[in-house]
């Protein structure tokens, strides 16, 4: 069992935004909680509420300022918050295809060389955990994976690379993640993914979603092909 | 329903983009919401065509297209005011008026404001993406393939409304004139402890412009500095329209329509929901100052600014 979490406290931004604050740590039974109340929110159909956003450790709470009914709110995140302490649902394990290093992984030399190990090793140390999806942001589809072995934990690139493609995966850190489009992007590059990590006309538009477990699987570079198309969930 | 040309692009202006009340209920998977960046012009310019505020309009930024009516329609124009002509004869600012088949319209010199919203009776009818039309340029989503207007484009328009009559507004205030500085109301925090209480005065007192470095993402704002007292990170959090978050620089950031969906940087203030709209009229070069208030004030502000949409929308649409 982990410690008692402390209850979560009710803050403004602005007139629109009602943040649903969490313990201010990257801790999965922190973040297991913010997914619960999420949910919650979402399900109870507040009057008012526009858009319900997890974080790492905090629920954003989009509403019309005008229809909002912060008193039903508060109700629901107490209720949540005690059925979340029970329930914890299992979590979705998604297995994410990658071709580890050359073309599709530029700076896993570099990340090799900075953690004083050879590139298989790199690749061993990001297969084997199981990550945690904190929450999806910075861009459509693009979710925030902890933690990294701290071996391989490597800075951003100091500059930005003007484009990173689409499937890339990088590390920042102790984070990991997917690049789900073509975009800038200073994290560095250690793989690539075939699979399209978001897009709009499915029906799950993205393959992940807050709270997921995320495994990386190495896939030899000639099988790219063979994986491209997205398993339905 | 099938929907029908109705508008090309004769020529595309500076940054001219479908738009409509944004992208909600997506977040959660990283969509921004997008939409207009003026969203009380956008509703009156759908209400002066006898639109839905749901209608996608298109948002004219700065330097207005030339747009031709491919069949008969019903225009209207609201938000910044440009002179506007039909064929060379001028054409009304917050007032329904005609096109004829073959007609074209053209955005001229820009008087006041930096976005003015087109609605054409019908609404513009793109594909609905995530259950919007509106553009958000950076993730190529919504509009018109998910990228500003081009030379040679052709909209799609919805059915238009059966009632549609030459609808008048009323005379509004129009946007300011450039030179003129703005207020903003805010609400501090959420992260407002993270800072000096002189960085606080600092951020109320004193004047800052829009810098060139400015998209609909957001608007980097040059004046005095605010850097946050505390060096820790915040964790990536929701972010609203109107967040006025301060990376270590100390340079403050309006977070505007196309913002990502989260954000680490610590947010001093926001901008109440009632004064988006004249935040969404800045353009490069204008100058504003903040101005505190309560959430009191910000729903007296936010009723107020709805009274004034009423005014000034044709009654049988009003409601």
């Amino acid at each position: 069992m982990t410690a008692p979490l402390t209850r979560p406290r009710l803050h403004l931004s602005g007139d629109s935004l009602v943040l649903v604050e969490f313990e201010a740590r990257m801790a999965p039974e922190v973040n297991a909680r913010v997914v619960a109340v999420a949910q919650a929110i979402a399900e109870a159909a507040v009057p008012g509420v526009r858009d319900v956003v997890p974080g790492f450790a905090s629920v954003g709470v989009h509403v019309d300022p005008l229809r909002f009914d912060a008193s039903a709110l508060e109700q629901v995140v107490a209720h949540a918050w005690d059925v979340a302490a029970v329930a914890g649902a299992p979590a979705r394990v998604v297995d994410i295809p990658v071709c580890y290093g050359g073309e599709h992984g530029p700076d896993l030399e570099a990340v090799a060389a900075s953690a004083g190990c050879s590139p298989g090793a790199v690749v061993q140390r990001h297969t084997a955990p199981v990550y945690r999806v904190y929450m999806l942001g910075f861009l459509p589809g693009f979710a925030y994976l902890g933690s990294v072995d701290p071996s391989i934990s490597v800075p951003r690139r100091p500059a930005p690379r003007a484009r990173v493609r689409a499937g890339s995966v990088g590390i920042a850190g102790l984070q990991t993640g997917v690049y789900p489009c073509d975009s800038p992007g200073g994290w560095q590059l250690i793989g690539r993914t075939p699979w399209r990590m978001f897009d709009a006309t499915r029906q799950q538009p993205a393959v992940l979603r807050a709270g997921d477990a995320v495994r990386f699987v190495s896939l030899p570079h000639d099988q790219w092909h063979a994986c491209v198309s997205v398993p339905s969930s | 329903m099938s929907s029908a040309a109705g508008i090309t692009v004769v020529r595309p202006g500076l940054l001219t983009t479908v738009q409509d009340l944004g992208r909600w209920g997506s977040q959660a998977l990283g969509v921004p919401v997008s939409g207009a960046m003026d969203s009380m012009a956008h509703r009156l310019a759908n209400a002066l065509v006898g639109n839905a505020p749901t209608a996608a309009t298109l948002e004219v930024t700065l330097i207005g297209p030339e747009l031709r009516a491919d069949r008969a329609l019903v225009v209207a124009v609201a938000g910044a005011a440009f002179v506007l002509g039909v064929d060379g004869r001028a054409a009304p600012h917050h007032t329904a008026f005609a096109l004829a088949p073959g007609a074209t319209l053209r955005f001229g010199e820009r008087r006041a404001g930096s976005r003015a919203y087109l609605a054409v009776a019908g609404g513009i009818d793109t594909p609905p993406v995530l259950g919007s039309r509106a553009t958000h340029l950076l993730s190529g989503m919504g509009g018109l393939d998910g990228r500003a207007l081009v030379r040679g484009d052709v909209l799609p328009l919805g059915p238009a409304p059966t009632h549609v009559g030459p609808h008048r507004a009323p005379p509004a205030s129009p946007p300011p004139a450039a030179g003129l500085v703005r207020s903003l109301r805010v609400m501090l925090g959420p992260q407002d402890t993270w800072f000096s209480p002189h960085a606080i005065e600092t951020l109320l007192h004193e004047v800052y412009r829009v810098s060139t470095q400015s998209n609909r993402m957001g608007f980097q704002l040059e004046g005095p500095l605010v850097a946050a007292t505390r060096a820790d990170g915040l964790l990536s959090e929701p972010v609203p329209f109107g967040a006025l978050q301060v990376p270590a620089g100390g340079s403050p950031i309006l977070l505007m329509a196309d913002r990502q969906t989260a954000g680490g940087y610590p947010k001093i203030a926001t901008v109440i929901a009632a004064d988006l709209p004249l935040a969404g009229q800045l353009g490069p070069g204008d100058v504003v100052r903040f101005a505190a208030c309560t959430r009191t004030e910000a729903r007296a502000a936010l009723i107020a600014r709805e009274r004034e949409l009423l005014r000034l929308m044709p009654e049988e649409s009003g409601a």
